[in-house]
């Protein structure tokens, strides 16, 4: 389903350097955790793949079901399917969440040639996905994401998620700043969402994730590149002695 | 004196003080009230429009900019429209002329303001607020018609009041003297339109003054064609815990003065500016106010939110003056704006004059870009560029509708804002 082949990527801005010649395959149906130490480059690869213009990519392809997608806005990557939960979930004070999230779909699907959700359709699926999510309606109420709590916008996100039905979910520390309870509620949520045709990139520091999304490979990034893949017992691996082992290997 | 009377009179001056001259004997006005015409436009032809080297006009070049004026056409036709929200009660007012047709609600008096200038009980109203007042000495010297509204202690009015100005061309300038009585509660839309692309002139001066206890909110929403000169201005002065919330929405025009004036006379009193203004084209859109902090215990915020387009030109001047006794005054301005292009620009003048030594006084200036971090959000969940930025620049303005708290309102002026800008975003 990806396939990023020799990336090269750095800042637009002042040209720095972040992703050097990375390789990663992710196939349909699969589950694949990205772990790596602070400012490996892990956040830029997810903000790469979904198409944000502060990165310019100088090397390499990345294929998302055969298509070349470095020339698509991000707009159209995500109607194709892919879909980025950020670490960070931004704030947009005077746009409404339920105004948001109706346009996000019905453009989407005008990207693919289907109908317009009827807004009693549309309130249909926002009440089922946010009850899943143990989301609270007046929350949906508010402006988007404005004065939600971390956790509040880590569930956000999934809600997001399973509205949109996308094809390539990448999840950038979504577990960070979840509670016990929400961290299970989510890991339901992406559970839910688990499917042959879907492949799902998890990036995150912590095996307690993975202990709920079970991965199918993990892989190690490292100054902008994959040092090691395996499968989820590098997690553990990880968990127990840290990255010095591994970096030192690769170097 | 002699070296301005020597310069040579624009055409743009040259019309006005034809119009006025064309127009003597059919003016309406009595003795007191001609004379005080006579001397505005005196002063208007050995004075000149006022030049960026007049303080208050340093931004806006009026002698500059105001090229032409259209003659007036006292056949000119125009219809009314509907009104913004649905039960409001509209006061027409067509090609400068009011309709006094209709009935006024329960505790409101409705008196035509030409009336006034026949039986000269308007003339004390007509002097200028001070020596480069040239929209009061426009509107002074040629206004034919407007209402006067009263207010009676304690009404309390459900529906709006639409003040309905539709202009088709030529010129029109109106008054609208109103007064608002003790505890009385009531939103009055002053609605600017034109209903077509032909050239006009306009000048409004609203006069409010808001009795004890009184909660106002006042709108003025401007949008005049794409040829048009708007010159409006707004006065009021606030009685003891009188609140007004003066809510400015500029959408039109091509040239456009808007002034407020206001003083806070009565403790306890409250304003609150909000203003919007969506400039495009080659427009030149001015808001310049002013508020006396006269009294101790006094309150009031502005917060302006301009958004700029093309080529267009943004003004925006605010000034706070805090008088020696007008101890405990809490005031906040704030000027944001966004410039959509290379071309477009904005000043902002932001200024606090305080004599007073225990207050509360803050004001601030920024411009911005579209947030990139936001527009990418937005993308990355599908929602194509255009699109979302429409909605981000919506959004920046929308904060400021939302706070009107009623909601057929707030509906109605999203709708003009969201069509203004799938006009030219
Ligand atoms: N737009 C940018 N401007 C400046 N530096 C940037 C920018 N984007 C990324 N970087 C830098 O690139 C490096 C990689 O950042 P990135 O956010 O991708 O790391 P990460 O692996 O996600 O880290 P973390 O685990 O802390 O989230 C960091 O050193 C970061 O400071
Ligand atoms: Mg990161």
């Amino acid at each position: 389903m990806l396939e990023i082949k020799n990336l090269h990527a750095r800042i637009a801005e002042d040209g720095t350097e972040i992703i050097r010649g990375l390789n990663l395959t992710v196939k349909a149906g699969e589950v694949a955790a990205i772990m790596g130490p602070n400012g490996s480059g892990k956040s830029t690869l997810s903000y790469i793949l979904s198409g944000r213009e502060d990165y310019e990519v100088t090397e390499g392809e990345i294929l998302y079901n055969g298509e070349n997608i470095l020339e698509l806005e991000a707009s159209e990557r995500a109607a194709k399917g892919i879909f980025l939960a950020f670490q960070y979930p931004v704030e947009i004070p005077g746009v409404a969440t339920m105004q948001f999230l109706k346009v996000a779909m019905n453009e989407q699907r005008k990207y693919r040639g289907e109908d317009e959700l009827t807004t009693p359709e549309f309130m249909r699926r926002v009440k089922e996905a946010a009850a899943e999510l143990k989301i609270a309606p007046e929350m949906l109420r508010r402006p988007l994401n404005v004065g939600f709590s971390g956790g509040e916008k880590k569930r956000a996100e999934i809600l997001q998620m399973a509205l949109l039905e996308p094809k390539l979910c990448v999840l950038d520390e979504t577990d960070s700043g979840l509670d016990i309870d929400a961290l299970k509620i989510v890991a339901d949520g992406v559970n839910a969402l688990r499917s042959p045709d879907r492949a799902v990139i998890v990036i995150t520091h912590y095996q307690r994730l993975l202990d709920y999304i079970v991965p199918d490979t993990v892989h190690v990034l490292y100054k902008g590149q994959v040092i090691k893949s395996g499968d989820k017992t590098l997690a553990h691996e990880l968990e127990a002695n840290g990255y010095a082992d591994i970096i030192e290997a690769a170097a | 004196m002699n070296m301005q009377q020597a310069i040579k009179m624009t055409a743009a001056e040259t019309a006005l003080v034809d119009a006025y001259t064309a127009q003597i004997g059919d003016l309406p006005g009595d003795g007191s009230v001609l004379s005080v015409r006579d001397t505005l436009v005196h002063e208007l032809k050995t004075a000149g429009l006022p030049t960026r080297r007049v303080e208050s006009w340093h931004y806006t070049d009026l002698r500059t900019l105001l090229r032409a004026v259209p003659t007036a056409d006292p056949t000119a036709f125009a219809d009314r429209v509907e009104a913004l929200v649905a039960g409001a009660t509209v006061l027409s007012v067509r090609n400068g002329h009011a309709d006094l047709k209709g009935n006024a609600p329960e505790g409101v008096t409705i008196r035509s303001y030409t009336d006034s200038l026949l039986d000269g009980s308007a003339a004390a109203g007509l002097a200028v607020l001070g020596t480069d007042d040239a929209i009061g000495r426009i509107n002074g010297g040629l206004v034919r018609g407007g209402l006067e509204l009263v207010i009676a202690d304690g009404t309390e009015l459900e529906d709006p009041l639409e003040i309905q100005l539709v202009q088709s061309l030529g010129q029109a300038h109106t008054r609208f003297p109103v007064s608002f009585g003790a505890n009385t509660k009531a939103t009055v839309i002053e609605r600017h339109l034109s209903t077509n692309a032909a050239e006009s002139l306009i000048s409004s001066v609203s006069d409010i003054t808001v009795g004890e206890g009184a909660e106002i909110t006042w709108i003025v929403l401007q949008q005049q064609g794409a040829a048009d000169t708007h010159l409006g201005q707004i006065r009021f002065d606030l009685a003891k815990d009188a609140k007004l919330h003066l809510f400015l929405i500029n959408a039109g025009g091509k040239l456009v003065r808007q002034e407020i004036h206001g003083k806070t006379s009565g403790e306890g009193a409250d304003f609150k500016l909000r203003g919007i203004n969506l400039l495009g084209g080659e427009s030149h859109t001015d808001v310049t106010f002013t508020l006396g902090h006269n009294v101790p215990h006094t309150t009031s915020t502005e917060i302006i939110r301009n958004v700029v387009f093309d080529r267009a030109k943004g003004v925006f001047q605010g000034k706070i003056l805090v008088a020696k006794d007008a101890q405990k005054t809490d005031a906040k301005m704030a000027c944001n704006t966004l410039l959509l292009s290379d071309d477009a620009d904005l000043s902002a003048k932001p200024e606090l004059e305080i004599f007073a030594d225990d207050v509360q006084c803050g004001h601030g200036a920024t411009v911005a870009d579209i947030d990139h971090t936001q527009l990418f959000y937005l993308m990355a969940r599908g929602i194509p560029e255009n699109k979302a930025r429409a909605m981000l620049v919506n959004a920046f303005v929308a904060e400021i509708v939302e706070e009107l708290d009623d909601e057929p309102l707030v509906e109605a002026l999203e709708s003009v804002i969201s069509a203004w800008l799938e006009k030219h975003a």
